[in-house]
């Protein structure tokens, strides 16, 4: 059976938690004693039951009524196991929010049809698009509170899918639901018999793993170089692609050109790997590779670049000056950087271009920015191997910036 | 990643990747033995990730308070996976006479975090692995993999840095050790699955004896066996894929008070 992650993001208070609680629920998936356990702690709040409650462990959470941090919940249909990523959301915690996404295969946009898009509907939706997750689906809560009208939901849909178009997000569905009722969860909702298409729950069944690129030429980024009695083995996952004992490779940013003795995968060695696989291999020379090396195959290799166009987030209270020095990881390889140029900041909740050519991006603020690192580094566009064309930016040891490669500028 | 690959093949390809990553970023690093199965599961993954040679110390927090069974399992297979052990113990509170009787908290958080403590402020580990799981508490899915404890050794749950993808933060001068989670997008169902294909090795109270196991291993002062006919793996697959009931229902420190687990969390306990 596969496993799917998902990510449900909005803005706060619009009903995140509760629809999880409700899934959770509906789904039998809840351990005998968690929904005692819930309704005597919101006993002791002096609150009626909420489902949320049964995700926000944090007293503080419960206290609140809002979440903090990010929760992995598991549930599972008759299709396929599925974890849920509940991301916050309040303003105050969107780096979780990030975090929670960069995890996910799908996410599913919340909206309350009674208040409408809000700011961070907006920032969750434009922060979907920059981590690249392309299948999103958008449930649109709390029919309860506007009767079940259709007009109400015809509005809001148009509303937001105004705004999904100008960012290049395109939902597979928009969903009326009502999470607290559980209208249209797992059960079709007879208050909207107006609305045709499936459940949320059946909805999700449909949506697809993200395929694998074991088609696509081989790239293994090198984590480390162990020794094994009289054994070099480098230790990697294979990113794209797939290797075979007897391969020849080239190693980058070297260029020098090897071929692969064993496959290592304790407690033996086998002849193939694939995609996703963590392995170690010795080669036939002793070659040089370090952490950060890519070993990839000679004419299908990965662009090098010490300049390349990317667009950026920006996660710290502490703003970033154009030029600063800052530490730029992507896959293994790690170098310093500096951002060239901000050639548009962005807010990333109303999109509004702040300025172009500036000279600093504040928290939260999304630039689109040439990147300059020290040394080249071996690169792809994001559309291309994800794990090559994604990085982030440390600075006081700190992930701070995250970002999707656009192309190489040399 | 593959699309053939099982969901065991991914998360054990998954940990790995994360246990590599820990050990190139810190170098001086420990792993936390339990020798629960989780954690044994964990080891079994570091053997793999250094190819059968674990390159740094394996530790268990000893309370004194464990079962017969737990000292020698631990015995045996320190010695048949050649593991350089550590046995670390709060000797002092030992010798005062802290345990179960004076306090359910004050005992975990002396002889499980204190000792601990002593032992990170002894050989100066920079990062410790552990098997914690989202699945295993409500506090846990909060966790992320590289986690950092302050100086105080506190776990500050508002503000946790952000991970993304595949990329973790290092440490940074006012945190005492970050905590590595290579485990925790497992379920418990996940672990069994996994000890079933791998035949990794567990200890004989996990199986039925006279109509009761022990479903999750701690203090045998603080944790009861549950109800079950499950005497082999196999069994336990199948009987955790019928069950609703809570895995830690039968650990003492998740039911004392609403707060506690999230207040020793908070306060470094494992």
């Amino acid at each position: 059976m596969s496993t799917l992650n998902f990510v449900i993001v909005g803005h706060v208070d619009h009903g995140k938690s509760s629809l999880i609680g409700r899934l959770l629920y509906e789904t039998n998936s809840l351990p005998a004693g968690v929904m005692e356990e819930v309704t005597k702690t919101s006993q002791d709040l002096g609150r009626e039951v909420e489902f949320a409650y049964l995700l926000d462990h944090l007293e503080e959470e419960r206290q609140q009524g809002i979440t903090i941090d990010t929760t992995q919940v598991f549930f599972k249909t008759a299709k396929r196991d599925y974890v849920i990523i509940d991301a916050p959301g309040h303003v105050e915690f969107v780096k979780n929010m990030i975090t929670g996404a960069s995890q996910a295969e799908a996410a599913v946009l919340i909206i309350d049809v009674k208040e409408g898009v809000q700011q961070q509907t907006k920032r969750h939706a434009y922060i979907l698009s920059l981590l690249g997750l392309g299948q999103v689906v958008v449930v649109l809560n709390k029919m309860d509170l506007v009767d079940y009208s259709r007009e109400v939901f015809e509005q809001v849909k148009a509303d937001i899918a105004g705004f999904l178009a100008s960012i290049k997000v395109s939902p597979l569905l928009y969903i009326p639901i009502a999470a607290t009722k559980g209208e249209n969860i797992s059960k079709r909702s007879e208050k909207m018999a107006w609305y045709e298409g499936p459940t949320f729950l059946e909805c999700l069944d449909e949506l697809r793993n993200i395929e694998g690129p074991e088609t696509k030429p081989l790239m293994m980024p090198v984590q480390d170089i162990y020794r094994i009695d009289d054994k070099r083995i480098t230790a990697g996952r294979i990113e794209a692609g797939s290797l075979k004992a007897g391969q020849k490779v080239k190693i980058l940013p070297t260029g020098e050109q090897t071929q692969i003795r064993t496959i290592e995968k304790f407690p033996s060695q086998v002849a193939s790997a694939g995609a996703g696989e963590s392995i170690g291999v010795t080669t036939a020379d002793p070659a040089f590779i370090e952490r950060g090396s890519v070993l990839c195959q000679a004419d299908f290799e990965p662009a090098m670049a010490d300049e390349f166009e990317a667009t950026m987030i920006w996660m710290s209270k502490k703003d970033m000056k154009k030029g600063e020095r800052l530490t730029l990881r992507c896959a293994t390889q790690e170098q310093t950087c500096r951002v060239e140029r901000i050639g548009r900041r962005i807010d990333s909740s109303s999109l509004e271009v702040l300025g172009e050519d500036a000279d600093i991006l504040k928290n939260l603020e999304v630039g689109e920015v040439i990147i300059r690192t020290k040394d080249p580094i071996v690169l792809t566009m994001f559309s291309d191997v994800q794990e090559l064309g994604r990085f982030v930016m440390v600075r006081d040891e700190n992930i701070c910036a995250g970002g999707i490669i656009v192309r190489e500028c040399n | 990643m593959a699309t053939n690959m099982s969901r065991l093949d991914k998360l054990e390809n998954q940990s790995i990747f994360i246990i590599r990553e820990a050990y190139s970023q810190f170098r001086n690093v420990a792993m936390l033995w339990s020798i629960g199965k989780d954690s044994t599961t964990l080891l079994w993954l570091c053997r793999k990730a250094f190819f059968g040679r674990i390159p740094f110390p394996i530790v268990h927090i000893d309370t004194t308070y464990k079962f017969k069974e737990i000292y020698e399992f631990r015995e045996k297979y320190t010695k048949e996976w050649g593991l350089n052990l550590i046995v670390a113990k709060n000797e002092d509170a030992l010798s005062h006479g802290v345990g179960p009787e004076t306090g359910k908290f004050k005992c975990c958080t002396e002889l499980k975090t204190n000792a601990l403590k002593q032992a990170i402020g002894k050989y100066g580990w920079r990062a410790l692995y552990l098997a914690i799981r989202r699945d295993e508490h409500g506090i846990r899915a909060k966790e992320r993999i590289f986690s950092p404890r302050d100086e105080d050794f506190e776990w500050d749950y508002r503000n946790q840095p952000p991970e993304l993808w595949d990329q973790y933060k290092t440490r940074a001068a006012d945190e005492e050790h970050l905590r590595v989670h290579p485990m925790l997008g497992w379920r418990e169902i996940d672990i069994w699955e996994y000890v079933l294909r791998e035949n990794i090795p567990c200890t004989s109270l996990y199986f039925t004896k006279n109509g009761k196991r022990y479903r999750s291993i701690g203090c045998h002062t603080c944790c009861m066996p549950i109800d079950s006919d499950a005497d082999t793996v196999e069994k336990i697959v199948e009987e955790l894929r019928t069950s609703r009931i809570a895995e830690r229902s039968g650990r003492a420190q998740d039911k004392e008070s609403a707060y506690m687990m999230q207040k020793l969390r908070s306060l470094g306990y494992m």
